[in-house]
């Protein structure tokens, strides 16, 4: 059974409106605890060592010095962990596989990246912690490594997993490849589709993987009882799913793992994995000791994120009047260590955005060695939408077509049936494009060296398993208690103003928290733009039985029928025209006597989340390219998209420019260096250079409204959409200030230098 | 577990008495923005630092005979809030203002810029094109060198063991006279440079120049000062075709790497453009103070 509450078009007070955040005043004040603010007494620091091998078999590992060191109190290595077998798991947009959670959590066999952990210390301070990572032993048979995609695929490239056979071809592959998986999407002929075709354009587009870039390392706290409890304080995306995980990879019961969320510092889909959490709490049962343990910035950049690289090949067949006839792209993603990348989400985004009849997908997943990648905020998507992006600004500008007209004469409305199996109700694609093309920013004129471009992205959303309560205080306030992670968006804020409109009663009345994994049913991990739709559903649904068991519980101290109560403008009054009429009575006039009457008042929401509203957005972006030093600068950006309703529209403004933000960086420098040896040369934030406020212009935004139909104030979700356009959107700005097309990321200075230098013969 | 001791002598004698006589390893810290960093990354770990933070001579921005005389452990923020110095020396002040954040500059001294040695460091360029002369004293007394001779390679300076710079003097300003540094970062703060470039000039009444220095960072293993580019201005009206060839000495005396932050080719174009950019902000600078 799954939930679905449909859109009422009603006024509304709170909905819309800007209220504070309930966590601002501890940000700001440095009052919120973060992962690495949690203490405990008596605890000991964890440490892990690193492979410093890209690839390389273990032989043998011996920790016994470090064991004998002074301070130190517990050592583990893959021998205090059960081996698990091939067993698949949701975790956000992305499956994992026990098999190689495990393995990728400490290594077993080999190691399979610069950084992949091999052992965990825990010792009374950090410095010892450190000694003793160096008096462990390991002993390594270092292997020919591999780091790019296409080369991984090369049938005689270094091969990551013996055992690792092309899944989704037929017959099944002979020998064993780093090509874990190849998909396939597909809608009518493609072939037909070209030959209908009078411009075809072809191009081959290559991305770097890029690091979530969250400010708050990973950071965790585990204490474990000698009764075989265990109780754990981390920074995730999830904290159900973390339980899940730990529990697995440590064979506890479920309800021995108690997870408190800290508040968070950035996830954007790097925190949906469990790292160091069940290192913690093994080395917490050996030492009969809380350990802590806190990642350093090289050790986030060296074995944790980021999302894929890929290479991706798009081709675009178009009619002289601007129809497009065949589609077809080839993804290839890197998957890192494990197989896993977030190349099908990929697939089903490339051309989602046009309702076309020939389409066809083909994806691959490809083990190299680097860290096992994670979800990154619409996961995959804007790799793919890169290419097929670029591509269309192309074929636009061969057919003279303005870029906008060309979309929409394209674009998927609803009733648009989908390569990827789902068909649209009602979306905002085309409104986005109104709006951008009506925006003053599309028609300002541009100067010397200048250049302007528009791209666009599409995100499923999602909704999923999702519980709340609310319980009504003695006082009529309201505590809320949420099981989605607000990851740093304002989510809570979001959730208070819905419960507080249901209620009828002020946004501060209502305070909202997010609650442990014993104190409600499961909640999915906190991805898929999912927290507001779901959270804010389940929200409701507990806001309306409380309403329910009010409005029952009014009927029976006035002595009138149930009926003859209605809730409105926060109290429960005579329905109108009824025959029983009686004094109306407040939340907090219900609340005071609630104990005696029945006792308190609570409402519960243990929900599947489903109809969650596909999101789309067009972005605008002028850019100025120095010709002398190759610099590529952004004078001014606009993010137009629907967002179904915006329920605080400051907090949904904050989403689509840090979104563009991300993009922006993804596009211009970010990438990770890895020298020959296979070892991350820039693992900081000084060479990974994600930008800088004064990197930026004031990112404009305008909301587009159309509701969900299949939520009750319309939410789609939309902290995913506005990562996706930026990268083609930049890329085609470039091209129409320079006339040169890049289809290799990122346009970083010595590219960007070297490619114009090139064109005008200088080199 | 090694201990590690700290010291805060008040008097450069003290300064000088602890560092040459300490057996094991001893570092001077200043402001510490370099030297914290390396010890957290376990590339050095001092058995001994030594906080100069407390002696007056290293703290305080004097002037002597109208000349400036900075003490190394003045503060980027203390310089560039020094209104007349700042007016004085624009361009040691575009360098300084480069380093890191206002947090950062708020600790990171003139000092340890300079005796960090790393070869992309900000104010060096500048300072060396301002012909800045260093204070120096050691157990052997104290002596005064040009302050490209300082840095000699990555992590190296010229200094003896024990020895400790103790301020920067630089040179009486004239009329007609600017300098300027610019850097090429990708992006726009809290980078490091992959070429750096200052230029100090003096014109006379008729606006030729009369005086140039050119100094290049992060293009070899230390901050270069670079006399045929600053030839190329001398004597001319410091236009276009001057600025050419300022460019190509530029280019010419450089002798970058390939690394993770820049390859060599790239850093070979960009010095010629930053030298003549910051070559173009002097000599407006110099044309507008008489
Ligand atoms: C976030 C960040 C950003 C940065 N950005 C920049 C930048 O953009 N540009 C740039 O140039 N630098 C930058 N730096 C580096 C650093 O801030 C500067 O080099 C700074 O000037 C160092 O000064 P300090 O006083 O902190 O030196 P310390 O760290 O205290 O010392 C540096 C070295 O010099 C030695 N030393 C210091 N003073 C003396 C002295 N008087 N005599 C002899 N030896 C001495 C020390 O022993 C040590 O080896 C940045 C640093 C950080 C953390």
């Amino acid at each position: 059974m799954s939930t679905m509450i449909k859109y009422e078009e009603k006024e509304l007070k709170v909905v819309g409106t800007r209220p504070r955040r309930p966590d601002g005043v501890d940000k700001v004040t440095g009052r919120a605890r973060y992962g690495a603010d949690y203490k405990l007494p008596g605890q000991l620091i964890g440490k892990v060592l690193r492979s410093p091998h890209a690839h390389a078999r273990i032989k043998s590992i011996d920790t016994s010095e470090a064991e004998a060191l002074p301070g130190v109190k517990a050592v583990v290595t893959r021998d205090d962990f059960p081996d698990l077998a091939v067993e698949y798991a949701a975790a956000g947009e992305l499956t994992i596989n026990f098999h190689d959670v495990t393995r990728n959590m400490m290594a077993r066999e080999k190691v399979l990246y610069d950084g992949h952990p091999v052992a965990a210390v825990a010792a009374t301070c950090e410095s010892i912690a450190r000694a003793a990572l160096k008096l462990i032993k390991v002993e390594y048979e270092v292997l020919p490594h591999v780091i790019d995609v296409v080369a991984a695929m090369q049938p005689d490239a270094p091969l990551l997993h013996e055992e690792q056979y092309t899944e989704g071809v037929k017959p099944r592959p002979e020998k064993p490849s780093n090509i874990a998986k190849r998909l396939e999407f597909k809608l009518g002929d493609v072939e037909a589709g070209f030959l209908l075709a009078d411009v075809i354009i072809e191009r081959e587009f290559n991305t770097k993987p890029v690091h979530q870039g969250y400010i708050e390392p990973q950071a965790c706290l585990a204490s474990y009882t000698e009764d075989g409890q265990a109780e754990l304080w981390t920074s995730t995306q999830g904290h159900f799913v973390f339980r899940a995980q730990c529990a697995k990879l440590l064979q506890m019961d479920i309800s021995k793992i108690r997870v408190t969320p800290t508040e968070i510092g950035g996830g954007f889909g790097g925190k949906n994995n469990i790292y160091n959490e069940p290192l913690a709490i093994a080395l917490s049962r050996k030492s009969h000791r809380p350990v802590k343990m806190v990642m350093t910035r090289e050790e986030v950049f060296r074995a944790t994120g980021p999302t894929s690289g890929g290479n991706v090949k798009v081709k675009l067949g178009a009619t002289k009047d601007g129809k497009i006839t065949a589609a077809q792209a080839e993804l290839s993603f890197q998957a890192g260590a494990y197989p896993g990348s977030s190349v099908s989400p990929a697939s089903m985004c490339a051309f989602t955005r046009y309702d076309l009849q020939n389409v066809l997908v083909v994806g691959f997943d490809v083990t190299c060695n680097r860290p096992k990648v994670a979800a990154y905020r619409a996961p995959g998507a804007p790799i793919a939408v890169f290419g097929v992006e670029s591509v269309i600004d192309e074929m636009a500008k061969k057919l003279g077509l303005d870029p906008i007209a060309f979309r929409l004469k394209n674009a998927a409305r609803a009733g648009t049936q989908t390569y990827y199996g789902v068909k649209f109700g009602p979306i905002g694609y085309v409104e986005t494009l109104e709006a951008a093309r009506a925006h003053p920013h599309y028609s300002v004129p541009l100067g010397p060296n200048q250049g302007r471009g528009i791209a666009t992205g599409f995100w499923f959303n999602i909704g999923n398993e999702t519980s709340a309560t609310l319980n009504i205080n003695e006082d009529g306030t309201v505590t809320l208690m949420l099981g989605t992670i607000d990851v740093a968006g304002g989510s809570r804020a979001a959730m208070a103003m819905m419960v507080a409109e249901e209620l009828g009663i002020a946004f501060d009345r209502v305070r909202p928290h997010i609650g442990d994994t014993s104190s409600l049913g499961f909640n999915f991990i906190t991805a898929g733009s999912r927290g507001t739709f779901s959270s804010g559903m389940a929200s409701v649904v507990a806001a309306r039985e409380a309403i329910a068991k009010l409005r029952a519980r009014v009927a029976r101290i006035r002595e009138v029928p149930l009926e003859a109560v209605v809730w409105q403008d926060g109290q429960a009054r005579p329905a109108e025209a009824s025959p029983h009429q009686f004094v109306p009575m407040s939340l907090a006039d219900i609340a005071k006597v609630a104990g005696k009457t029945g006792g308190t008042i609570a409402g519960h929401a243990e929900i599947n989340a489903q109809g969650a509203g596909p999101g789309f957005g067009t972005h605008i972006v002028d850019v100025e390219v120095d010709r002398q030093t190759g610099a590529i600068k952004i004078l001014r950006y606009t993010v137009v998209q629907d967002v179904g309703r915006a329920i605080h529209p400051a907090y949904v403004e904050g989403q689509l420019q840090g979104g563009a933000v991300q993009g922006i960086g993804w596009a211009l420098n970010e990438e990770y260096v890895y020298g020959a040896d296979g070892i991350l040369a820039n693992p900081g934030f000084l060479d990974y250079r994600i930008p800088v406020a004064s990197d930026l212009p004031f990112i404009d935004t305008v909301i587009v409204e159309v509701p969900n139909p299949n939520h009750p104030y319309g939410v789609r979700g939309c902290g995913e959409v506005p990562i996706i356009a930026p990268l083609a959107a930049i890329a085609n700005a470039v091209e129409n200030a320079t006339g040169i097309r890049f289809c290799e990321l990122p346009m970083s200075p010595p590219r960007v230098l070297h490619a114009m230098d090139k064109a005008a013969g200088k080199e | 577990m090694s201990e590690m001791r700290y010291e805060a002598p008040t008097t450069l004698a003290a300064a000088v008495v602890l560092l040459s006589e300490t057996m094991g390893s001893a570092r001077v810290l200043a402001g510490g923005t370099d030297l914290l960093i390396q010890m957290r990354a376990g590339r050095i770990s001092p058995e001994l630092l030594i906080d100069i933070k407390g002696i007056p001579e290293m703290t305080s921005i004097l002037v002597e005979n109208g000349c400036y005389r900075v003490g190394a452990a003045v503060t980027g923020m203390q310089l560039i809030e020094h209104e007349a110095f700042a007016k004085e020396w624009p361009g040691v002040i575009d360098g300084v203002k480069l380093i890191g954040s206002i947090q950062v500059k708020g600790r990171a001294t003139l000092g340890g810029n300079l005796c960090n040695a790393s070869p992309a460091a900000d104010s060096v360029p500048a300072l060396i094109a301002a012909g800045a002369v260093v204070s120096i004293i050691g157990p052997a007394g104290g002596r005064e060198v040009a302050v490209e001779t300082i840095a000699t390679g990555p992590g190296r300076t010229s200094l003896a063991r024990g020895e400790i710079v103790t301020s920067i003097l630089l040179p009486r300003r004239t009329p007609y006279c600017g300098d300027a540094y610019l850097r090429f970062t990708p992006r726009t703060e809290m980078d490091i440079a992959v070429v750096g470039a200052g230029v100090s000039l003096t014109l006379d009444e008729q606006g030729f120049c009369r005086q140039a220095r050119v100094a290049l960072g992060a293009v070899a293993e230390r901050a270069l000062l670079v006399p045929e580019a600053a030839a190329a201005l001398i004597g001319t009206r410091v236009d276009a075709a001057a600025l050419e060839r300022l460019a190509a000495a530029a280019r010419a005396a450089s002798r970058p790497i390939d690394d993770k932050r820049a390859t060599r080719e790239f850093r070979l174009k960009i010095a010629g453009v930053m030298a003549h950019r910051a070559a173009e902000i002097a000599l407006e600078r110099a044309r507008r103070r008489n």
